[in-house]
């Protein structure tokens, strides 16, 4: 047979093999192959871009992590600075107003002490007062035992008036 | 081991034209490359394996007998093969002519010929590949498969990401099937054709009709399928006015172009298989040929020959998958082409491909 010139025959099986083969291989097994293999790819894809996304997580979250201890660190020592800061105010406050108080105590003790001080030299002078009038109403006595000496005491008294007057 | 057995038929050939002592490498070379009734078998050029026959006469009726029957010119049921004249080596029948004798007629013919088997053999290749795959993946889903189906996948990723995907983009799924099914099919009838015995040695895609048909097709799905703006590319280019009209000069060599594309698609494939097979033929004939100046010739001829042979045999496996590949790239491309829209269409399909 002719190898330049197309036999009908040949055409003809040719034809009917393709459209067969078309039908049967495009209804049944290319759209499962095609889109399994699009899906796997997609899927490959998708994984290595989740893996990737992964692994910068990671390094981002390790960062993070010592960000983390470092600032916690830093806030540690601040919370221990500001312990200390307290503590040293809080001993200074009390120092302060134990001394306020002592203070407070020492010049309660002083008012009263001085008042104490100022009744007893009240009473004192009372006692010395009535001491000193018992004592001059003795000698007043003994003084004016003799009419004569009552005599110039009524009128020298009486003087003192009339001068004062 | 294929040039071994390439030989064989040879072996036998030269004895039985042994009486002449001429080899007609002509001859010999175009009978491999041809077409024929009956399946030959190795180590015997007399027997072959019987085909089905099927042929139409001028009556209308069809009849339906084994390529036994027409063996050795016999003739069956008032049909014959043609040795010479136009029809040689065809099917021919008489009826009578105008003038009452009788002439001789080529029925129409239908029969499973060496290369229509070959054809089936094929198809049924591909479709248990392809069914395979399938299967696999239905069963397995995204499981990697081995073996011969892991094979199938190698191929269909390199085609459909490699070719289709990355030239035919959002439209890549539409005509896949398609391209899938003209590579394998190709590729499977190259290289059932380099095995040389039975169910392969049938010169499928070396026959002209075979890629004709496969071009056809591809012709069929670029024009049929083609776009508003595929057309009027073709009968109103965007060229100058004094290009198109009055005188259509333009409209002439595109419509040309659509043409032309599906037959260089034909001799490409046919010419590359065909000559691939040719040279192999041809250098195992130099043996026959050197065998007339003595042994010394015959001995470095075998040596020669059967290296080279071997050579341009590995040779053309990859060009078996060359070709196949070419003829699917080829026809994504014209696809493609016609499957263009407008600049504002074409903006929209780049920017669905990148999402």
């Amino acid at each position: 047979m002719e190898l330049f010139t197309p036999s009908f025959g040949l055409i003809f099986w040719m034809f009917v093999v393709v459209v067969l083969l078309l039908l049967l291989l495009g209804k049944f097994a290319w759209p499962v192959i095609v889109s399994t293999i699009e899906q796997r790819a997609d899927l490959i894809d998708k994984g290595v871009e989740y893996a990737e996304n992964a692994k910068s997580q990671l390094d981002n979250a390790k960062a993070e992590a010592a960000a983390y201890i470092s600032e916690a660190q830093k806030q540690q020592a601040e919370i221990l600075r500001e312990a200390d800061r307290i503590k040293t105010q809080i001993i200074e406050e009390a120092r302060e107003a134990a001394s306020k108080e002592a203070k407070k105590v020492i010049d309660a003790a002083q008012v009263s002490i001085e008042q104490s001080r100022k009744e007893a030299e009240l009473q004192f002078r009372n006692e010395v007062s009535a001491f000193s009038l018992k004592v001059a109403e003795k000698i007043l006595r003994g003084s004016l035992e003799s009419d004569k000496a009552q005599h110039d005491l009524v009128n020298k008294l009486i003087d003192e008036v009339e001068v004062k007057n | 081991m294929f040039v071994g057995l390439a030989v064989s038929p040879f072996v036998t050939a030269t004895a039985s034209e042994g009486e002449e002592g001429k080899v007609d490498p002509k001859e010999i070379i175009f009978e491999h490359l041809s077409d024929r009734y009956g399946w030959e078998v190795p180590f015997c050029h007399s027997q072959s394996i019987p085909l089905p026959i099927i042929v139409r006469d001028y009556t209308g009726s069809w009849h339906l007998f084994s390529s036994e029957r027409l063996m050795h010119g016999a003739e069956y049921d008032g049909f014959r093969i043609a040795t010479e004249g136009p029809n040689a080596k065809h099917i021919v029948s008489m009826r009578p002519a105008a003038d009452g004798s009788m002439e001789e007629y080529a029925p129409l013919d239908l029969s499973v010929t060496k290369n229509v088997a070959g054809l089936f053999i094929s198809a049924l290749v591909v479709v248990l590949l392809c069914l395979k795959a399938r299967r696999w993946y239905s069963k397995n889903g995204f499981k990697a498969p081995r073996k011969l189906t892991g094979i199938v996948e190698v191929i269909v990723e390199f085609i459909y990401f490699g070719v289709i995907r990355s030239i035919l983009g959002p439209k890549a799924r539409r005509f896949a099937p398609y391209l899938l099914t003209v590579f394998f099919f190709i590729l499977i009838m190259n290289l059932l054709g380099l095995i040389v015995i039975f169910p392969g040695g049938a010169n499928l895609t070396g026959n002209v009709a075979v890629t004709l048909v496969l071009a056809l097709f591809t012709f069929g799905f670029t024009n049929l399928l083609g776009t508003k703006h595929y057309w009027k590319d073709i009968f109103w280019p965007d060229v100058p006015i004094w290009l198109k009209c009055p005188i259509p000069i333009m409209q002439t060599i595109e419509v040309f172009g659509i043409f032309t594309k599906p037959a260089a698609l034909t001799v490409r494939l046919f010419a590359n298989m065909m000559g691939g097979h040719m040279i192999v033929i041809t250098l195992t004939l130099l043996i026959f040929i050197f065998a007339a100046f003595g042994a010394v010739f015959t001995g470095v001829s075998v040596v020669v020959s059967v290296a080279f042979s071997l050579f341009m045999l590995l040779l053309d496996v990859l060009v078996s998958f060359i070709q196949a590949y070419v003829f699917t790239m080829l026809s994504t491309i014209f696809i493609a082409l016609a499957q263009e829209g407008g600049h504002e269409e074409h903006e929209e399909a780049v920017a669905e491909t990148a999402k």
